[in-house]
């Protein structure tokens, strides 16, 4: 409808968070923010098909799992420069989408969510058993990849502003869809998908579409990340654990909206930053994050943004 | 004739909820479909607007056979349809809802035409004063005007009306009946589904009565009206018969 002005200030935002560590010299700074546009891009990405399609992808991470992976393995094995690998990591983890949503998504609710789970699992114990891939304990990269980039730092530094450059991207995707007409044919497939395809929607196609853009950017997200780790394996690559924090940072932000899963992965980074530096939270943090999920579904389900949406309603059109 | 329904059975496990109907409609009529509960009243429009593929049977829509055509082709066709168990976009507002069918059916309207469009079919319905309202928030007899505008929105050809009038208070009840006649004047093809003798007989250029999935009876108002076999299908509800006949001397 009207295009609010949510970029207005999102994306400064987002830009000035990105050169902070920059401009304070530190490393401390840069790894930090790499995992807050990390998680602003996997919560972004799981948005679209949970937030905007109305289907709950329990077992998201697995599409991070495959574009690290993939990335990850063409880098190591043939020299494949980060960007182009990533970018293949992109389009595989996609392209199962496709393949995986036919069958999957023509499951609804619960079934569906667990449906996600299954194909999590199955992949990770496929990746597990697949010796060219390393197996159980994955593959190390020899530090002689980096020298492409100029060595060890500035690879790293490397892989930071690629992360920031997916980051602006996965936002500007999401903003856009969200004021487009497939935006609106997705609301309606989260609405009711019965009326949905009463009304001329193409819903099999538009879930489809909405399921691989929202495979994509995680599969970019996991290509940069385990280069920049330099190793990868099948229990850090489809941790489902990190598919439950995903889910957290856009019901707290707010899903089906355009700012909510931003805010949301900056306040629960910020947040599992301070529980796991606690003594006392350490191992208690996933119980106190079930927790606060709990409260917002039962309270404010809208999340943060949709709780303000609600209140300020002059807000709105900053707030999409 | 604008759409051909010919022998459509239509079968739920061992239930027969549509049996061996046929009928047609000519363009601009509007075609009353009556019957008891459970007669299969719905479940024709499931088959008509491709919710359901019959089991047997054809339909043609503009002389095109679309028994085998997607619900949301069907809608780009210009087949449009109310709920009879209203189906809202909840928590879009209302012009949003409405948009949807502007964009998304034979219209094809871009989001900004699409509002445009939506805007006009809310006043036109009388709604308009609730554009911005979450849809959640409507009633039951708003919500049920929001089915018709987004129906509406699509730019239909034919367009299916299941029970639009139930639950609406006399007076609500006479201006939708206003709407309808407006909406055929514009020269969409009308079916509609409707307990409400006195409107339906009214209103309606030809009847056809379901009973138990069969087409038991077929005419002008009046034909249907005095047909015992629709009195008989309607003794389970004697209340309701005295009503048909009742307005068997209305329309006279
Ligand atoms: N999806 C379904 N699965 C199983 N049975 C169904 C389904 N839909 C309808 N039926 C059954 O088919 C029969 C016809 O139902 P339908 O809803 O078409 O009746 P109706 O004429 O619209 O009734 P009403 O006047 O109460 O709306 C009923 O016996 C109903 O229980
Ligand atoms: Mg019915």
């Amino acid at each position: 409808m009207k295009r609010g002005y949510t970029l207005i200030w999102l994306i400064p935002l987002i830009l000035a968070i990105s050169l902070l560590p920059v401009i304070a010299h530190s490393v401390i700074y840069r790894e930090t923010i790499f995992l807050i546009l990390m998680y602003i891009t996997l919560a972004v990405s799981l948005n679209i098909i949970l937030g905007y399609t109305g289907y709950v992808s329990f077992g998201h991470i697995v599409f991070y799992g495959i574009g690290g992976y993939t990335s990850f393995y063409l880098m190591y094995r043939f020299g494949v420069h980060l960007i182009l690998a990533m970018i293949m990591g992109g389009i595989l983890s996609a392209i199962i989408a496709l393949i995986v949503g036919e069958a999957v998504l023509r499951l609804r609710g619960a079934i569906f969510a667990i449906a996600t789970i299954g194909i999590n699992e199955a992949i990770k114990s496929l990746v597990t058993n697949l010796q060219f891939l390393g197996g159980a304990t994955g593959m190390f990269f020899n530090f002689k990849i980096y020298k492409t980039y100029g060595g060890a730092a500035k690879a790293i530094w490397f892989a930071y502003w690629i992360m920031v450059v997916v980051t602006i991207i996965c936002l500007l995707t999401s903003y856009f869809i969200k004021n487009s007409k497939f935006g609106y044919g997705l609301f309606s497939i989260r609405e009711d998908e019965d009326a949905a395809v009463v009304l001329g929607v193409n819903t099999k196609r538009f879930k489809s579409i909405a399921f691989a853009i929202s495979a994509f950017f995680p599969g970019l997200v996991g290509a940069i990340f385990f280069f920049k780790a330099g190793n990868i394996e099948p229990d850090d690559a489809f941790h489902l654990v990190k598919s439950i924090e995903m889910i957290f940072m856009v019901m707290l932000g707010g899903f089906g909206t355009v700012s909510g899963p931003p805010i949301g992965a900056l306040l629960y980074e910020r947040l599992k930053g301070i529980l796991l530096i606690n003594p006392l939270f350490k191992n208690l943090h996933m119980a106190i994050t079930g927790f606060i999920l709990l409260i917002i579904i039962l309270f404010a389900p809208g999340g943060i943004v949709g709780w303000f949406r609600n209140r300020f309603k002059k807000l709105r059109s900053l707030l999409e | 004739m604008i759409l051909n329904v010919e022998n459509v059975t239509k079968k739920f496990g061992g239930l027969v909820a549509v049996d061996h109907v046929s009928f047609q409609v000519k363009k601009q009529e509007i075609l009353g479909i009556i019957g008891p509960n459970g007669a299969g009243k719905t479940t024709l429009f499931n088959v008509i607007s491709g919710v359901y593929y019959p089991e047997e049977g054809k339909i043609f829509f503009n002389g095109r056979d679309i028994t085998k055509v997607p619900s949301y082709k069907r809608a780009r066709l210009g087949i449009a349809r109310t709920h009879q168990i209203v189906k809202p976009l909840n928590e879009l507002t209302v012009l949003e809802n409405v948009m949807v069918g502007a964009c998304f059916g034979k219209t094809g309207a871009s989001l900004k035409q699409g509002m445009a469009i939506a805007g006009e079919v809310l006043d036109a319905v009388g709604l308009g004063h609730k554009r911005d309202v979450i849809t959640v928030k409507l009633n039951v007899p708003e919500k049920k005007r929001l089915e018709l505008a987004r129906a509406l929105a699509s730019g239909p050809e034919v367009i299916l009306l299941d029970e639009v009038l139930a639950g609406l208070n006399p007076t609500e009840a006479d201006e939708m009946l206003q709407v309808i006649l407006k909406i055929k004047e514009s020269g969409i093809t009308i079916l509609m589904i409707e307990h409400l003798m006195h409107a339906i007989m009214k209103i309606s250029d030809k009847i056809i009565v379901l009973d138990h999935g069969r087409k038991i009876s077929e005419g002008s108002p009046q034909e249907v009206a005095s047909d015992p076999k629709v009195i008989e299908a309607y003794l389970g509800d004697p209340d309701l018969a005295l009503r048909l006949i009742k307005s068997k001397g209305n329309t006279l």
